[in-house]
């Protein structure tokens, strides 16, 4: 499959003119954007705008209508490209992908959520699955609940373990499609953190947020979507401070007030 | 009374024998029943549609003398009574069975499918390890009330002649112009319902290690 250390792929992510409709009503016309290696992406836009529509058909929730992806130089969609469904799975594994409502297995303990993909996908053994699970429990701070149910934690604690989860697999880009939109507002920040921490650690992340200051703060770039396009895109800079685009600003004034 | 009480007992293996034979099959048959059910092929899902209507629309009882004696009239012959008694309560207890486990399905939220899609597992493996388990604890009470009426409804079966314990019951009374045996056999079936009515209990005690969402 993909080598990366082969010069010729210089993106883990190549998104180009991506099509995705439900029936024949267009919710993503014609988006592009590239993610490069530990570089990190916000999404920004208002609710309907196709931003969870874009993380979902690249993490192949939805079918995709048009257009070309490559994940970590594996292509997953082009026209006329026919993937088996273990070449599909294989590719998936270089995504990982955090849901909004965190979608843990309400009958495995938080150890086991993790462990359970470490076994049967990637064929480690228990015990070897049970140390990393645990390892990354300790580093979300989450290690003396490593035995409770889901149902026993906190909306944070929940989130946090499902990026743990996530993050088993070593994916080559972690997505987030609004990590902290379910969360008490008090609970948002621990996520928050979670997310700078690994941005620090050049982890190559993909993150659909509302939290503007948050996505100003962590981003190398930030895409704002409107109506199934991509209406500007830049640095944070650019686009927080300086937006271009009238619907941006529009946008960006009504997290002002 | 002895006596009374050994045709009793041999009447309650009859019973048992059509209550488990009637699990047996009904049971992995529910799930094929459901599969057609929920599959996309719209004339399958038709059939299986108009057989679950006509299995929960109608009495046990006709579903039971119609599968006994329409061989006779269509062949000539039929087979013997205890066959017609499985046959009969096996495709009706597959349609409820089957009924009970696309409740338990749909209560499962798609992001459970979805979650277990973008880790990687298999689709035998979110089947079997993921969605099942959650599948079989949510439907372990209405499953407990179905084999509670199964037992009930083995005394349908000496409608067609077969000698389970209601019938046994029956005949004694008769002879010995007693309502006793009746009586007798009443307590029976309670103490059969009492030991399903405990080992569903226990079952859903045990699976309530942990608390949905
Ligand atoms: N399953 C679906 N069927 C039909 N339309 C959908 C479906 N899911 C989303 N949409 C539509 O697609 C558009 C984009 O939705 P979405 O990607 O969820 O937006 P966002 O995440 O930016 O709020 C919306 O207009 C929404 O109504
Ligand atoms: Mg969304």
């Amino acid at each position: 499959m993909s080598d990366l250390k082969d010069n010729k792929v210089d993106y883990m992510i190549e998104v180009n003119n991506l099509i995705k409709s439900y029936g024949n009503q267009e919710v993503i016309k014609d988006v592009s954007f590239h993610v490069a290696k530990g570089e990190v992406l916000s999404i920004i836009g208002p609710s309907g705008s196709g931003k969870s529509t874009i993380l979902r058909a690249i993490n192949q929730l939805e079918s995709i209508e048009g257009g070309e992806v490559i994940i970590c130089g594996d292509t997953l969609y082009k026209e006329g490209l026919v993937l088996t469904q273990d070449q599909k799975r294989k590719i998936q594994l270089h995504n990982g992908l955090v849901f909004q409502d965190f979608n843990l297995f309400p009958h495995m303990s938080i150890k086991r959520n993790i462990a359970e993909a470490l076994i049967y996908v990637l064929n480690k053994s228990k015990i070897e699955a049970n140390e990393i699970a645990l390892q990354l429990l300790d580093k979300m701070g989450l290690k003396d609940r490593a035995d409770s149910y889901p149902s026993q934690l906190s909306g944070g604690q929940k989130q946090r373990v499902s990026i743990a989860r996530a993050l088993a697999l070593k994916p080559n880009v972690l997505w987030f499609d609004e990590p902290t939109s379910a969360l008490d507002p008090e609970l948002t920040n621990e996520i928050l953190k979670v997310i700078k921490n690994l941005a620090k650690e050049k982890m190559t992340m993909v993150v659909v947020t509302h939290e503007m200051s948050f996505a100003r703060d962590i981003s190398d770039r930030v895409i704002f979507m409107d109506e199934g396009f991509i209406a500007e895109s830049g640095t944070p800079e650019e686009v927080f401070g300086n937006p271009k685009n009238p619907r941006t600003q529009q946008f960006l004034q009504s997290f002002n007030q | 009374m002895n006596q009374l009480l050994l045709q009793m007992l041999k009447g309650t293996l009859v019973s048992f024998q059509v209550f488990g034979l009637t699990l047996l099959f009904s049971l992995p048959l529910g799930m094929l029943v459901v599969k057609g059910k929920m599959s996309k092929i719209w004339i399958v899902k038709t059939l299986v549609n108009i057989y679950i209507m006509i299995m929960r629309g109608t009495p046990l009882i006709l579903q039971l003398i119609f599968v006994y004696f329409a061989p006779y009239y269509i062949f000539g012959t039929s087979y013997d009574r205890m066959t017609a008694v499985i046959v009969a309560y096996v495709i009706n207890y597959a349609a409820y069975f089957a009924e009970i486990y696309r409740g338990g399905i749909q209560s499962i939220p798609s992001g459970q499918y979805e979650a277990a899609k973008v880790l990687g597992f298999t689709k035998s493996h979110t089947a079997t390890h993921i969605i099942f388990p959650q599948v079989f604890r949510e439907i372990i009470p209405a499953m407990g009330n179905e084999v509670i009426t199964l037992i009930k409804d083995t005394a349908l079966a000496q409608t067609i002649g077969v000698a389970e314990l209601f019938r046994v019951a029956q005949t004694a009374s008769a002879r010995e112009f007693s309502t006793m045996p009746l009586f007798v056999a009443g307590i029976f079936y309670f103490v059969m319902n009492a030991f399903v009515a405990k080992a569903f209990d226990q079952m859903e005690a045990k699976l309530n290690y942990y608390e949905k969402k």
